[in-house]
C-alpha cells in the first residue's frame, strides 16, 4: 500500500521488516511497511518564554497557525525546508530537538517582510526568526551565523561613528567569517570595478581608509549607545538563564 | 496634484548614497535641480541603522532614525526626503514605533538625553520617498511637459523591492485608494517613468526580494533571488531594470556577475536607478546622473536609443 503521506515521515521512520509475522499473519515486506510510533517526553515548556522575551520575539502568542507566513516566504519558495510556519509551532509546544534540526537553515530569513505583510495576527513572523536564530547563537546550539557577523560589524560601525563606511564593514565581516577573497566571482566584480574606475576606486579606498567617514560630535550617543548594548545583553542573557554565566 | 510645499524639502541621503550607491545620489540632486526642486541636507546624519542594527537591538534602531527626524525638525522641515529605500523604510518605522510603542519611545528619549539633543516627537516631521517627492511636487502631467528626450522604446521593468512597501502598517498614506501608492501593486515608478516615454512591461516581481540583507552573508539565496528578478525582467521583455534602492540596485549588479560566474547563467537586462533614467529623459548627460558610476555597463544601450 503506498503511503501517501510519505514526503512528511522521515526515512529513518519507515521501516519494512524481511520476516515478520505477528498474531500469525505474514507482514514482511515491502507491503507492510510500518511507520515507527513517535512519543515525545522531553518537551522543553522554558523555550516559548525565553524567546518571546528576546527582542522580536514578543508577539509569538499571537500565532493561530495560518500558515500565511510560509505561504508569503521568499526564501520557502527557493527551499521547502525553510517554515515559519512550522517552527512557530514548534516554539509553542516546546519542542527544541525538532527546532535544532532546522539550525543551519533557520537564521537564512532575509528580513523581506512579505510574512509581516501577510499575517492576520501581527505576530511579526520576521523578528520572531530573528529571535529564534539568536536564542539558539545565545544558547550556544550553533556558533554565530554569517549573518549575526554581518549585524555585529554593521552596528559597531555606525556605534563607533554614526555612519558606514561600506569597505570597512566588508573587511570587517570578512575577517570575521573567515572567508576567502580569491572566490572567482568577487574577483570577476573587483576586476570590472578596477577596469572602470582605476582613478576614482583608488581614490576613495585611500580615502575610506585614512578619513572614515563619520558624524560630528557622537562621543556622546556613542557612550549612550554602549551602554544601551550592555543592557540588552545583561537583560537577553538573564532572560535565558544565563547570567553569571559568562559571555556567550 | 502638486504641492507647493515640496519645492523645498529636507534631504537625508544615507551611507549607501555616498557609497555604492553615489549614482542614485548625484541623479537625484540632478533630476531636482532640473526640476526647479531644491534638496536641504540634513546637518550631520547619521546612519538609519539599515537592515542590519535591528537584529541587536531593534530600540537602538528607532533612536538613529528619530536622531536624523529630529535634525529635520531642528532645522524647521515637515518632510524629509528619503531616496534609499531602507533609509525610507527605517525613519517610516521610527515614527510607527514612536507613536505606538511606550517602550521605543522611552528608550528614544533616553538615549537622546544622554546624546544631548533634543528627543525627536512623533508628529513633526513626515517622510517621503523620492517617488513621492516627484509625483507629488512635479507630478506625471507636468513631468511629461519637461521631457526633452523620450525615453520612448524603452523596455523597463519597474522593480520596487521589499522596503518601499512592506509592512504594509507603517505607511499610512499608502492603499489610500485612486492616487495613492499601492503596497500590494505599487505604481508611482512606473507613471513617472511612463510620463517619461518609457514603456512599462508588465514585470509581476516589482515587489520581489533580492536577498540584499544577505547579499554578502548568504550568497547563494541572494543570486538565486537575483537571478530569478533578472531572468523575469528579460522574459517579460525589459531592457532595463529601473531600481529605487542602492542595496537593490548593488544585489542586482553584483549577483548578476555571480550568476555568471557561479551558474553559469548570463543576462543582458540593465540596471539603472530610475532617477538616471527620469535625468536623461530631463535632457541631461547619461555622465551627469552617473550611469559611469554603475557597475552594469548600459552605455550601448543608451547610445542605441539615443539617450545621454
Amino acid at each position: 500500500m503506498p503511503i501517501h503521506e510519505r514526503s512528511l515521515i522521515r526515512p529513518e521512520n519507515l521501516v519494512t521488516h524481511e520476516n515478520l509475522v505477528i498474531d500469525g499473519v505474514d507482514v514482511s515486506g515491502h507491503w507492510s511497511t510500518f511507520i515507527t510510533s513517535r512519543t515525545v517526553t522531553d518537551y522543553n515548556e522554558a523555550m516559548e518564554e525565553e524567546i518571546s522575551a528576546l527582542p522580536g520575539g514578543e508577539h509569538i502568542n499571537r500565532c493561530w497557525q495560518c500558515g500565511s507566513c510560509t505561504n508569503a516566504c521568499t526564501v520557502n519558495a527557493i527551499n521547502p525546508e525553510f517554515n515559519p510556519r512550522y517552527w512557530i509551532y514548534l516554539i509553542r509546544l516546546g519542542m527544541e530537538e525538532e527546532l535544532l534540526r532546522d539550525k543551519e537553515i533557520l537564521w537564512q530569513c532575509v528580513s523581506c517582510n512579505k510574512c509581516t505583510y501577510a499575517c492576520p495576527r501581527d505576530v511579526v513572523p520576521e523578528a520572531v526568526m530573528k529571535a529564534t536564530a539568536h536564542w539558539m547563537e545565545l544558547k550556544g546550539h550553533t556558533p554565530k551565523s554569517p549573518s549575526t557577523h554581518f549585524d555585529e560589524s554593521f552596528t559597531g560601525s555606525v556605534i563607533a561613528t554614526g555612519k558606514i563606511e561600506e569597505g570597512q564593514v566588508m573587511r570587517s565581516f570578512f575577517k570575521k567569517t573567515g572567508q576567502p577573497l580569491n572566490q572567482p566571482w568577487l574577483i570577476a566584480l573587483v576586476r570590472g570595478l578596477v577596469l572602470k574606475f582605476p582613478i576614482t576606486l583608488l581614490m576613495r579606498l585611500g580615502l575610506s581608509a585614512l578619513i572614515r567617514p563619520r558624524t560630528s560630535g557622537w562621543g556622546r550617543t556613542q557612550a549612550a549607545l554602549n551602554d544601551y548594548v550592555s543592557e540588552v545583553e545583561a537583560r537577553n542573557s538573564k532572560a535565558l538563564g544565563l547570567d553569571g554565566k559568562g559571555k556567550h | 496634484m502638486p504641492k507647493d510645499d515640496l519645492k523645498r524639502v529636507a534631504y537625508y541621503p544615507g551611507c549607501a548614497l555616498e557609497g555604492t550607491g553615489h549614482s542614485y545620489n548625484r541623479s537625484t540632486k540632478a533630476v531636482g535641480k532640473a526640476l526647479g526642486l531644491e534638496l536641504v541636507e540634513l546637518k550631520n546624519w547619521n546612519c538609519c541603522g539599515a537592515m542590519e542594527v535591528k537584529n541587536v537591538d531593534p530600540k537602538i534602531q528607532t533612536y538613529l532614525s528619530a536622531r536624523n527626524l529630529a535634525i529635520a525638525e531642528d532645522m524647521g522641515f515637515e518632510k524629509v526626503m528619503s531616496p534609499c529605500n531602507g533609509c525610507y523604510h527605517n525613519l517610516k518605522k521610527a515614527e510607527y514605533d514612536l507613536s505606538h510603542d511606550p517602550a521605543s519611545a522611552e528608550v528614544n528619549a533616553q538615549l537622546s538625553t544622554k546624546s544631548g539633543h533634543a528627543t525627536y516627537q512623533p508628529g513633526k516631521v513626515e517622510t517621503i520617498h523620492a517617488l513621492d517627492w516627484i509625483k507629488d511636487a512635479v507630478g506625471e502631467e507636468e513631468l511629461a511637459k519637461r521631457v526633452k528626450n523620450s525615453l520612448k522604446g524603452i523596455k523597463v521593468a519597474n522593480y520596487y523591492g521589499c522596503m518601499y512597501t512592506r509592512p504594509r502598517h507603517i505607511f499610512p498614506e499608502k492603499d489610500k485608494g485612486p492616487g495613492s501608492e499601492s503596497t500590494l501593486k505599487p505604481h508611482f515608478m512606473d507613471d513617472l517613468l511612463a510620463a517619461a516615454g518609457a514603456e512599462n512591461v508588465d514585470f509581476p516581481l516589482k515587489t520581489a526580494c533580492c536577498g540584499g540583507a544577505h547579499a554578502l552573508s548568504d550568497s547563494d539565496t541572494s543570486t538565486k533571488l537575483v537571478l530569478n528578478i533578472l531572468t523575469t525582467a528579460e522574459a517579460c521583455g525589459a531592457e532595463v531594470i529601473a531600481t529605487e534602492c542602492p542595496t537593490c540596485h548593488s544585489g542586482l549588479e553584483m549577483h548578476q556577475v555571480r550568476a555568471e560566474k557561479v551558474l553559469g547563467r548570463k543576462t543582458n537586462v540593465k540596471i539603472l536607478y530610475f532617477t538616471q533614467l527620469l535625468g536623461m529623459a530631463l535632457g541631461l548627460s547619461a555622465r551627469k546622473v552617473g550611469v559611469h558610476e554603475n557597475f552594469s555597463d548600459a552605455s550601448s544601450l543608451l547610445k542605441e536609443k539615443g539617450l545621454g
